[in-house]
């Protein structure tokens, strides 16, 4: 592997170790490590210990990415330490090993820092005792609803209550009563009654998104998570609450009540909403996405993601796909349109071609479409996408591939620029043959003059001057989408392609990390992945045979493409690697 | 009274805040401050005390809702507060709070303060008044009444004005 690749971000710096034991066995765990929201270092807790030990607490407050409060005692541990002596040596047993004094009560895990010599027990019948009243006194108010509750089978409750619960309930009082589908926000539906009242989201919304929405109100048992009144919980990470809400109090409007979660086929995927590439896992059930959720990687986006990205899966199950070839609007079939697409190409005479891929596309798509723009002698571009961003996760490029599209040479660093040439070339009658793919180029079209106008104005280049008559001037216009759009209806060869979740992949982000993603779904129709249909194009017009699997196509691009050199698609993980762009 | 942003209520609150080392540690005494003037907290007042204090109104409103005594509507004149701890609910507590309601055409068994519909007296049962000696007690506004009978509640309601 080339020096440049690597798994870290950055090394944790050396620090201190300290010997503990976790139910009889010796570890050592650093002596501090870093606190989630600040970064400084601050003393390790036993349930990091106990985790580092690969020994589960069970906990509901505690969350290793937000700061600790220690409210919901479940990770309750009997531990003890190395006994003094007057003299204030250790005390040693007859056989010279440290003396043992168990402490009387009890500690928990999550708030309590580790010290040399500390013997930390998970499992003796004290603890399992102490969960056992900890469980059933944040159960006396809980509904049980589970039949109804949309957090069942991802219930820390629930597993919880398997473990340490009991089969039948010993209040016999009335349940205290409290409000039930609580509209909090725009996505987020709430039912105080299932609420063990953890605070996770009250933490997160106001350390992690920096946007301090949510309380605890009234008293006592009547105590209730709320926002203000008249204020929606509505920042671009609410939904985040409801992954770390370890019960079914805070549910997503956008998922409840659609799906049983044990249902979901889950696969690991990158969100394609922006350049930070947040890894995602998409659920999906008989070929139908239901859900985003964000997938751990402390390289890019930690456990979170934002709410637009995990809400924008919906165009790919839309009914209008592209599901059929068409060559000049009659349905055809791949066989027949590549072949025709690829006389033409070989016929076509250098610098006839221009190519406009997408910064949609993956690094490998990218790749192909290099190797026909090379034997074509094509200029090439691709749209620049710019937007909002924020300093939490999203980029202010929504392109997810722009760092691809560079490193593959289909575009420059600054992304964009040869558009004019093209506009320019189509106008003159150079250019003939106009491949685009994944972009609705007419969209941001405006004619050529209005366009310079505009220039000397802004320096904003997100429009260009290829207008749908420009379009019409060309004798041959081949585009590859998914969705139908103005472009497509334009195009004498319509192919329809796959989205990320429909095809195998990998996407270099903002910061040069290259993720590769699964499919999760079928695409519609004849609709394919790009690069299975680029595979043959390439291979027809510059007669070199590529890989029929992605692996292979990864690692010939990793050998062909400088950034890329030593990766390979195994080593990229689930996490993947970064790489210097 | 509806809640004001007078400059002497402000004036007040800026020199509360100097008695802490953080703002948000005044949010209690403003809330008092506030109270004392208009007779209860309104979501006005809230807002303006979170703008003050530099707080997003969530955690102005968790301490509102915390304490019975701050007020979240406006409240009779005269507010009766009734004992109710144990010397108390022995010594014929709830058959005083239930006495005062009658006399109000209140609903005695109803939860929380409760206001007449003129606005002249709210009833309410409160937890220990400190006099378990004398019970039952109660106190109306400031006053503080021991051994209270319910003609010696009569005689207290009547002086009200």
């Amino acid at each position: 592997m080339s020096t440049a690749a690597t798994t870290e971000i950055k090394p944790a710096p050396p620090v201190e170790k300290i010997k503990v034991k976790v139910d009889g066995r010796e570890i050592e765990v650093p002596k501090t490590m870093a606190d989630p929201i600040s970064g400084k270092p601050i003393p390790t807790t036993m349930i990091q210990a106990c985790e580092l030990a690969k020994q589960e607490v069970p906990h509901y407050c505690y969350h290793p990415k937000l700061p600790v409060v220690g409210n919901c005692r479940m990770c309750l541990v009997e531990y003890g330490m190395p006994a003094m002596g007057p003299d204030r040596k250790p005390v040693l047993n007859a056989d010279g090993s440290p003396k043992i004094s168990k402490m009387p009560r009890p500690a928990i895990s999550c708030a309590t820092p580790v010290s040399p010599g500390m013997e930390i027990y998970t499992n003796t019948p004290g603890v399992k005792q102490m969960r056992e009243g900890v469980l059933e006194s944040l159960l006396i108010n809980h509904p049980l609803d589970c039949p109804i509750c949309d957090q069942a089978g991802e219930c820390k409750l629930q597993e919880y209550s398997v473990d340490y619960g009991q089969s039948a309930s010993r209040f016999v009082e009335a349940k205290v009563h409290k409000p039930k589908a609580v509209d909090l926000g725009p996505r987020i539906m709430l039912d105080a009654e299932r609420c063990i009242l953890c605070t996770r989201c009250i933490r997160f919304t106001r350390d992690i998104a920096g946007d301090d929405a949510l309380g605890i109100v009234n008293r006592g048992s009547y105590n209730t998570i709320a926002t203000f009144p008249g204020l929606p919980f509505d920042n671009n990470y609410t939904l985040n609450t409801v992954d770390i809400c370890p019960v079914g109090a805070l549910t997503s409007k956008d998922f409840r009540f659609k799906m049983r979660v044990w249902f979901l086929k889950e696969t690991k995927s990158v969100c394609t909403s922006c350049a930070t590439g947040c890894n995602i896992i998409i659920g999906s059930r008989e070929e139908k996405i239901q859900r985003y959720t964000p997938r751990e990687n402390d390289a890019v986006n930690g456990p979170w993601m934002c709410d637009a990205g995990r809400l924008n899966y919906k165009w790919i199950g839309r009914e209008d796909r592209l599901k059929d070839v068409l060559v000049r609007g009659q349905k055809s079939t791949w066989t027949a349109a590549l072949n025709e697409i690829s006389d033409k190409l070989k016929k076509a005479p250098a610098g006839s071609v221009a190519i406009i891929a997408s910064a949609r596309q993956t690094n490998e798509e990218l790749w192909l479409i290099s190797k026909l723009k090379a034997k074509l002698g094509a200029i090439s571009d691709s749209i620049p996408r710019d937007g909002k961003g924020d300093k939490i996760l999203v980029s202010a490029d929504k392109n997810p591939n722009t760092n691809g599209a560079r490193l593959t040479g289909i575009c420059f660093t600054e992304m964009g620029i040869n558009l004019v040439k093209i506009s320019d070339g189509i106008a003159s009658g150079k250019i003939k043959t106009l491949i685009v793919f994944g972009e609705n180029i007419v969209k941001r079209a405006v004619a050529n003059e209005k366009l310079r106008e505009r220039e000397t104005i802004s320096e904003v280049v997100d429009e260009h001057g290829i207008t749908a008559e420009l379009l019409q001037k060309l004798d041959t216009l081949i585009v590859s989408d998914i969705l139908p759009n103005e472009t497509t209806k334009l195009a004498h060869y319509v192919l329809p392609g796959a989205a990320h979740a429909e095809k195998r992949g990998s996407f270099t982000n903002t910061k040069g990390r290259v993720q590769k993603f699964m499919k999760a779904v079928e695409a519609p129709g004849d609709a394919r992945a790009e690069w299975e249909f680029l595979h043959d194009l390439v291979h027809n017009v510059t007669g070199q045979n590529g890989f029929v699997t992605i692996e292979g196509l990864f690692n010939q691009m990793a050998k062909e493409v400088p950034a890329f050199n030593g990766v390979t698609w195994q080593a990229l993980g689930d996490t993947g690697l970064t790489v210097q762009i | 009274m509806s809640f004001q942003a007078t400059k002497e209520l402000e004036a007040e609150v800026d020199e509360l805040v100097t008695h802490y080392p953080v703002k948000r540690a005044a949010s209690l005494m403003v809330l008092h401050a506030i109270q004392e003037k208009f007779g209860w907290i309104s979501r006005e007042a809230v807002l303006w005390t979170a703008k003050k204090l530099e707080l997003p109104p969530i955690n102005i409103q968790e301490i509102l809702t915390f304490y019975p005594m701050l007020r979240q509507e406006p409240m009779g004149k005269y507010q009766i507060k009734v004992c109710r701890t144990l010397s108390c609910a022995l010594g014929g507590a709830y058959e005083l709070r239930e006495h005062l309601c009658k006399k109000f055409g209140l609903d005695a068994h109803a939860h929380g303060a409760q206001t007449t519909s003129d606005g002249k007296f709210t009833v309410e049962f409160v937890e220990c008044l400190a006099s378990c000696g004398t019970a039952p007690v109660m106190m109306c506004n400031d006053d503080f009444y021991e051994g209270v009978s319910h003609a010696k509640a009569d005689e207290i309601v009547g002086k009200c004005k």
